[in-house]
């Protein structure tokens, strides 16, 4: 029995060292077949006064003058040690900058996924309390919103109108860490997490309505009333609590995604997230920037799937049981 | 509703409130890292690089030149100024420069500025292997020597007229002699009226006054913050919100958008950057002069500059800079003229019409995908099939730089001097001449003209010829101009907005 698990981890370390292998190669050739360098993203049409010289000089500097293979295993083998690469944009190594970036990034996915279970969840269920009801409409509006408003106008128009109406603008300010400053780092981090949880409300709320009305209709719900169980205990107790693997697996989805960054709403709001990391890297073609940093957005894909994995087994006793 | 679903709910909007609510809608800038009275500037972007030589990103030109020093100035007006060099003095010849240094100068780092470090400077940005992006700028330098250590003689291959104002540009910035490219990309070491304070990187980047500048203008703010809000309405959201006192834009729309709140006053000021179609006359149907002149007298560009860019600016010529400025009334075809456009093309030989094939640039400035739709619709009525290839930028960019194109929607910097705006493109030796796809002995020879006379007066009438032979050869068609616009809030006073699109006067600005 202890052997089978073993060597369901390994291949499971496996899988997740060849899913992360898979993701850096098609990181590196995917960013080497966008047209420019370097070179040509610093100095735009400048680059075309380069003399060969000065040309060759910059290739050096850059490390564009190596094969392309070699310039893959020694930015991988630099990974492997800790060596993330350096951004010569902001004269600071890729560890550093992720190390500010990703717990920003995190702080906000999880006051998003907060906030959008907060309202899935509850929205959801009230829609499944009475399918193609007035209430159901209710539930089915808010969950088009949410999918239809794309996130750029809902945050333009928030900003917009928070600031010009109401002064209110704290991602005007610099941004300020949760240590440093906890009460203006909640306050930049309303907005933009209203935002993104918004959107993501939308499929927590479908699933939890799809997955309520799934479990209403079997029969220990039916015995269970009918034994006299409250409505409300019944509601979340036996209902929800049955209901729970669908949206659980939704929301590891949803927050592994917020984990890659939300790159309109952290432009828009001046979040210094992982997201915009990702985009000034890729604008600025700081490949070292691109490449590592994806590579940690991928690792951290791989670990929100693990744990919700693990998350199956604390709330369904029949996987627990498997 | 279940009765835990209202509470969530209520959590949220409790939340929501008191989040709110902790922000008062006059709140000064609290957790921001200005003192007080300190100017928070908005940019998109921070800078790419804080080396001066390798500068051309907006944001990093606009930071390095309140951090360095350079030769000469330009004032507000683009005249030619004093420097770091007091006075400089051409040989009767022309074939020698000798520059009077400033004396009392100091760099940041507390070393004294002196003849030493200009030499060291200058041929350090001659040398290739810097990799510098003006050296094309010294090419009639042929050594530079340090008699005293306040002459600096500068030998040339003959004279030239626009080496003063080539001077002026960060791009061209004093280092001193013992810093190295290595040591300046993290703690810049200049002579201009501010120093590096702290950076964020990605988030902001703070200078320092300079309490020991040299300059008449002492810097009135402690501090200037170039705080990153990476898109131009939210800067605007900042400004309205009292978070940022001072941004320029150049898209016309977040322009308006500004001024309509009645808090932020927009200053417009005319740029020396155009906005042009560049024609490549090497390529395909564009060899034919005629085709050109056809395509020129097919645009009216005041209709582009309305649909494309709101009518925010001035139809141009070629020449943008203020003392040399071409008067487009000037040209073969001033108003648009179909019948002429359709006499050139029978005279090419091309009655059923052409096809050009054109790049445009698309996220590189605002107007671009605007202005070469507009263009295409009218050349299509003069049987002119602009075919147009949008491209992200940095395929642009490659596309630019290797010439493949026959045609190309672009916004050019222009250049207070119009040997250094045009002589790169235009004389068969420059570097960019590959690009511009014109060049002809009549031009190479009123550009060296151009440049062996030091006289403005008598330059003037050398490039009006400049401009009139672009202009009846067709070689780009130039469209319009368009405007820098400075936005400030109230309580700032005292900024000198330049047509180069400067933030030089960053040193006079005050924020009450």
């Amino acid at each position: 029995m202890r052997r089978i698990a073993g060597n369901r981890a390994v291949r499971r370390v496996a899988s997740t060292l060849g899913t992360l292998f898979g993701v850096a190669v098609f990181v590196f050739v995917m960013l080497r077949a966008i047209p420019g360098n370097q070179i040509t993203a610093g100095l735009g049409t400048e680059a075309a006064a380069l003399t060969p010289a000065q040309k060759q000089a910059l290739e050096q500097y850059y490390g564009l003058d190596q094969p392309l293979v070699t310039q893959f295993f020694a930015w991988l083998g630099n990974m492997v040690t800790g060596n993330f690469g350096y951004s010569a944009r902001s004269q600071q190594s890729v560890l550093d900058l992720t190390l500010h970036a990703l717990p920003v990034t995190f702080e906000l996915a999880v006051f998003s996924i907060v906030l959008a279970l907060l309202v899935g969840v509850p929205l959801g269920m009230l829609s499944a309390s009475r399918a193609n009801a007035p209430r159901d409409a209710i539930g089915q509006v808010v969950s088009l919103a949410g999918l239809s408003i794309p996130a750029f106008l809902l945050a333009t128009t928030l900003l917009s109108i928070f600031a010009a109406s109401f002064g209110f603008n704290p991602n005007g300010q610099g941004f300020a860490t949760l240590v440093e400053d906890p009460l203006l780092n909640l306050q930049q981090m309303f907005l933009p997490a209203l935002v993104l949880g918004f959107g993501i409300a939308a499929p927590i709320l479908r699933t939890t309505r799809t997955a309520v009305l799934e479990v209403r209709s079997h029969d220990f719900v039916r015995t269970a009333r009918a034994k006299g169980v409250p409505e409300r205990r019944l509601q979340v107790r036996h209902v929800l609590g049955n209901a729970l693997v669908p949206i659980v697996t939704m929301t590891g989805l949803q927050f592994g995604y917020l984990l890659g960054g939300a790159v309109v709403v952290e432009q828009i709001f001046s979040v210094p997230g992982i997201g915009r990391q990702v985009l000034l890297g890729i604008q600025q073609k700081e490949y070292a920037v691109v490449q590592s940093t994806v590579l940690v957005i991928a690792l951290a894909f791989v670990v929100v799937n693990l744990l919700t994995d693990a998350l199956y087994r604390i709330i369904d006793p029949r996987v627990r049981a498997s | 509703m279940p009765r835990g679903a209202l509470s969530a709910v209520g959590i949220a909007a409790a939340l929501s409130i008191a989040l709110t609510s902790c922000s008062s809608p006059s709140a000064p800038a609290a957790g921001g890292d200005a003192p007080a009275k300190g100017l928070v500037v908005g940019v998109t972007s921070d800078p790419d690089t804080l080396f001066p030589w390798k500068a051309t990103q907006f944001q990093a030109v606009n930071v390095l030149q309140n951090l360095y020093g350079t030769l000469t100035e330009f004032d507000k007006d683009l005249n030619v100024v004093p420097g770091l060099a007091q006075s400089w003095e051409a040989s009767k010849d022309g074939e020698k420069l000798t520059l009077k240094l400033r004396q009392g100068v100091t760099f940041a780092d507390g070393s004294t500025f002196d003849s030493k470090d200009v030499k060291a400077s200058l041929e350090r940005l001659m040398d290739e292997k810097t990799a510098a992006v003006a050296r094309a700028s010294l090419a009639s330098v042929k050594s530079v020597e340090a008699p005293d250590a306040n002459t600096v003689v500068l030998e040339l291959t003959g004279p030239d007229a626009a080496l003063p104002a080539n001077l002026a540009t960060v791009n061209m910035a004093m280092l001193s002699s013992d810093d190295t490219e290595q040591e300046l990309t993290t703690t810049p070491n200049g002579t201009g009226p501010f120093r590096l304070g702290k950076r964020v990187a990605s988030q902001s980047l703070t200078l320092a006054r300079n309490d020991t500048y040299w300059g008449p203008e002492k810097p009135q703010v402690p501090t200037v913050e170039f705080r990153v809000i990476p898109d131009e309405s939210s800067i605007v959201s900042a400004m309205q919100s009292g978070n940022v006192q001072l941004a320029v834009f150049d898209d016309p729309l977040v322009a308006q958008t500004a001024e309509s709140g009645g808090t932020i006053t927009v200053a417009k000021t005319p740029q020396l950057n155009y906005h042009v179609l560049q024609l490549n006359g090497r390529h395909g149907e564009l060899k034919d002069v005629n085709v050109r002149l056809a395509i020129q007298c097919a645009i009216d560009r005041k209709q582009v500059l309305d649909t494309a860019a709101l009518g925010e600016g001035e139809v141009t010529g070629p020449i943008t800079a203020p003392a040399y400025r071409s008067d487009p009334s000037k040209r073969p075809c001033p108003t648009r003229d179909l019948a002429k456009a359709a006499g050139y093309l029978a005279k090419a030989g091309k009655s059923g019409g052409v096809t050009v094939k054109t790049i445009v640039s698309q996220g590189e400035y605002a107007t671009s995908v605007n202005e070469a739709q507009n263009l295409k619709a009218q050349l299509a009525e003069a049987k002119i099939n602009l075919e147009l290839e949008v491209l992200e930028s940095g395929a642009f960019v490659d596309r630019w730089v290797a010439a493949d194109f026959d045609a190309a929607v672009a916004l050019n910097g222009g250049r207070p001097d119009p040997d250094g705006s045009y002589g790169r493109y235009f004389t068969s030796d420059g570097n960019l001449n590959k690009v511009a796809g014109y060049s002809s002995p009549e031009l190479d020879k009123l550009f060296a003209e151009g440049k062996a006379t030091t006289d403005q007066a008598a330059r003037k009438p050398i490039y009006d010829q400049v401009a009139a032979h672009l202009e009846d050869n067709a070689a780009w068609i130039w469209l319009f101009a368009g405007y820098t616009y400075t936005a400030t809030t109230a309580n700032v006073q005292g900024f000198v907005p330049m047509a180069s699109g400067s933030l030089q006067y960053l040193r006079t600005t005050s924020v009450s």
